[in-house]
């Protein structure tokens, strides 16, 4: 994805564009337990959709319902304008990587990602031509006649991806489709992934419960909790602006301090956290009722960590150091406030360990400007 | 190669001179004898005073006669021949009744399963014997198949089955219901529920899906099931004397007969020793298609 995606590619701010998919009030329920409560989605072509949250949060209902393995209890969902309540999944031009693979031990890797065109009408010699570009894509011509158990797994993830995007559908669903790799790989198959969704304009949908993977692939994501899609923004806007303290918190990490806002001039806000000391000062757009209970939100990158208090910024606080947590490139600083509250401060190291002038214990100055974070109302 | 290892071959081996060489030689050898009015009833008996000498009169006087004598009667090679249809249409029958036995037990919630399990196991644990005549119970002229079936007017006289060959059928497959059962459900109970949800996502219908799927994966199952029939069908006794009748032909009657009633020994030995040779291609692929599975499996 280019950077400045919101002007390359954006069809959920046109308010013209026509969605590939539609929840509409769409309830989901298994006897007393309900997995999908009242949502309403779009979902536009192209788009590579990440449905990002905890386990039990209803993403993979909702990606079982687009697939066709679930009804809903209520509401509609539509797919390219087509209702698809009680259409069964074999009749949906939308296909699925399953999170276990589910490549068919009996098959050679060739005849797994031809098992779908195979069931088409398609004749044998463009089965063949489809089946060859599936694997020159994927990478995987050398193993066309080995067996899964025969190949990685990294391959072996390769291999699902061809096979679900055989019949070319219009959606391709992924459930979690690198949780069984490691690290390294999966970071690698990340950008993989996302070259194969630019080179075929399919729509992706893909469902994970890590935030890293969902920021690293999606065009937007839709953070849910407990049936819920709590909130729907692109990958920078939801690191950035959380609409509230659930995001920000799962979305990667982050310092909360709850205080009474109070607005001043010019959309500039004080937080009063804590007795005796000066209110936290920060910005916020749309302005916030006086006295309401507000959390204050800010990354660790965004707090710096200094020795002598620095002259030009807003905020300002005094703390000791308690803990550091030494990643190689960057440091988390565990900076314990004298009112007990603990702030997380991230400093590059872009000087050697040894050099390093803050350690365990140290009274240290914790800073940052009055933009840096935002106040959170729920 | 350290006496450990030496020990642990040759237990298996020494197991396997012991039951199963030794005593095939013995009958191989009584085959090639003939038949006498003796104790035991075939000559020659092999005379160890004599030293070197008897041996070369006893191992003289020994020939492939009887073999040669059960090729020109056609009453064996028939018996045979019905032995392998019998055997074979069991073993079809068998795998038809328990293929959907093991696959609702798969299918079954996990907590059901080990009881499931212990029903197809259960009946073991009375006389095989004792299982066999109760079907005479069942399956005679006055017994309760025939009781229910004029008793719910479906039919007006009773259906002649005991003492047919469709007893012998019914009571084939019902007795080696398990062993087609079990081997089977081992199969299809590791199989990844998702791997049908693909197919069906790939386009297959339900009944595509088992066909394409579920079959194929199952297939090392229904081989191994299909030979534990077949086997000891082929050689079966006590299931076509008790429940079949006098045109039953089955090759374990002839062997019995042979013994027993004629006491011919060397041509009931020669029977036994074809048999087995019958057996050993049956024996040989069973065994290749575990060590398959076994490589499948690594």
């Amino acid at each position: 994805m280019p950077v400045n995606e919101q002007n390359v590619f954006a069809p959920w701010e046109d308010p013209k564009a026509k969605p590939l998919i539609k929840f509409e009030n769409v309830t989901k329920r298994f006897g007393d337990f309900v997995a999908i409560d009242d949502l309403t989605l779009d979902i536009y072509a192209e788009e590579f959709f990440a449905l990002l949250g905890p386990s039990g949060c209803g993403k993979t209902t909702m990606m079982r319902m687009l697939a066709g393995f679930e009804n809903t209890s209520s509401g509609k969902i539509s797919i390219d304008g087509v209702d698809v309540g009680g259409v069964p999944p074999n009749k949906r031009a939308v296909n699925m990587m399953f999170q276990s693979y589910a490549l068919f031990p009996h098959l050679t890797v060739y005849e797994n990602i031809a098992f779908g065109l195979k069931r088409s009408k398609m004749p044998k010699d463009e089965i063949a031509a489809r089946v060859d570009e599936m694997l020159r894509l994927t990478r995987l011509e050398k193993l066309a006649r080995r067996k899964p158990h025969q190949v990685s797994g990294g391959q072996r993830q390769r291999i699902a991806l061809a096979r679900s995007l055989a019949k070319a559908p219009k959606l391709l669903l992924l459930d979690e489709p690198l949780g069984a790799l490691d690290k390294k790989l999966r970071q690698d198959t990340q950008f993989e992934l996302m070259d194969i969704q630019e080179k075929t304009g399919t729509t992706f949908v893909i469902v994970t419960h890590d935030q890293e993977e969902a920021m690293t692939v999606a065009s937007r994501i839709a953070v849910m909790d407990e049936g819920r899609i709590v909130q729907i923004e692109t990958p920078a806007r939801i690191y950035e602006t959380p609409n509230s303290v659930y995001v920000a918190d799962f979305i990667g990490d982050v310092n909360i301090i709850e205080g009474n806002v109070s607005p001043q001039d010019g959309g500039v806000h004080h937080i009063d956290w804590a007795e005796g000391q000066s209110p936290i000062i920060a910005h916020a757009d749309p302005s916030i009722a006086n006295g309401t209970r507000g959390f204050f939100a800010i990354r660790p990158e965004k707090v710096a960590i200094s020795a002598e208090r620095p002259a030009d910024r807003a905020n300002a606080f005094q703390g000791k150091v308690l803990d550091i947590a030494y990643l190689g490139n960057v440091s988390t600083y565990h900076v314990a406030l004298p009112t007990g509250n603990i702030v997380k401060a991230q400093a590059t190291n872009s000087r050697r360990l040894s050099r390093r002038d803050i350690t365990w214990e140290d009274t240290v100055w914790l800073s940052w400007t009055d933009t840096a974070g935002i106040i959170l109302t729920q | 190669m350290n006496i450990r290892r030496i020990f642990l071959i040759a237990v298996p081996y020494l197991w396997l001179g012991a039951l199963f060489l030794i005593p095939f030689g013995i009958v191989f050898k009584i085959a090639l004898s003939d038949g006498a009015l003796a104790i035991p009833p075939y000559i020659p008996t092999l005379d160890f005073s004599q030293g070197w000498a008897g041996f070369k009169d006893f191992a003289g006087k020994l020939d492939f006669e009887n073999f040669r004598f059960l090729a020109s009667d056609d009453l064996y090679w028939k018996a045979y021949l019905s032995s392998v249809k019998i055997a074979s249409i069991s073993t079809l029958a068998t795998l038809l009744v328990g293929y959907p036995i093991a696959y609702a037990m798969a299918r079954a919630a996990p907590e059901w399963r080990p009881t499931l399990m212990m029903l197809v196991i259960l009946p073991f644990w009375t006389s095989f014997l004792i299982r066999v005549y109760a079907w005479i119970g069942i399956l005679s002229n006055e017994g309760y198949l025939n009781q229910i079936l004029i008793g719910m007017g479906l039919i007006d006289e009773p259906l002649t089955i005991l003492n047919t060959n469709w007893a012998v059928y019914i009571g084939i497959v019902y007795t080696y219901l398990p062993f087609m059962v079990l081997p089977i459900y081992a199969a299809l109970e590791k199989m990844d529920d998702s791997l049908l949800e693909a197919a069906e996502d790939l386009g297959c219908s339900r009944f595509s899906a088992f066909w394409l799927v579920t079959i194929p994966l199952s297939k090392a199952g229904i081989v191994a099931g299909s030979f534990l029939v077949f086997i000891p069908a082929l050689g079966e006794f006590v299931i076509p004397s008790i429940l079949g009748g006098s045109k039953t032909l089955m090759i374990g009657k002839v062997l019995w007969e042979e013994f027993f009633n004629n006491r011919d020994w060397p041509v009931a030995s020669a029977v036994a020793v074809i048999l087995l040779l019958i057996l050993i291609i049956p024996i040989v692929l069973f065994q290749r298609n575990e060590q398959k599975q076994r490589e499948a499996e690594e």
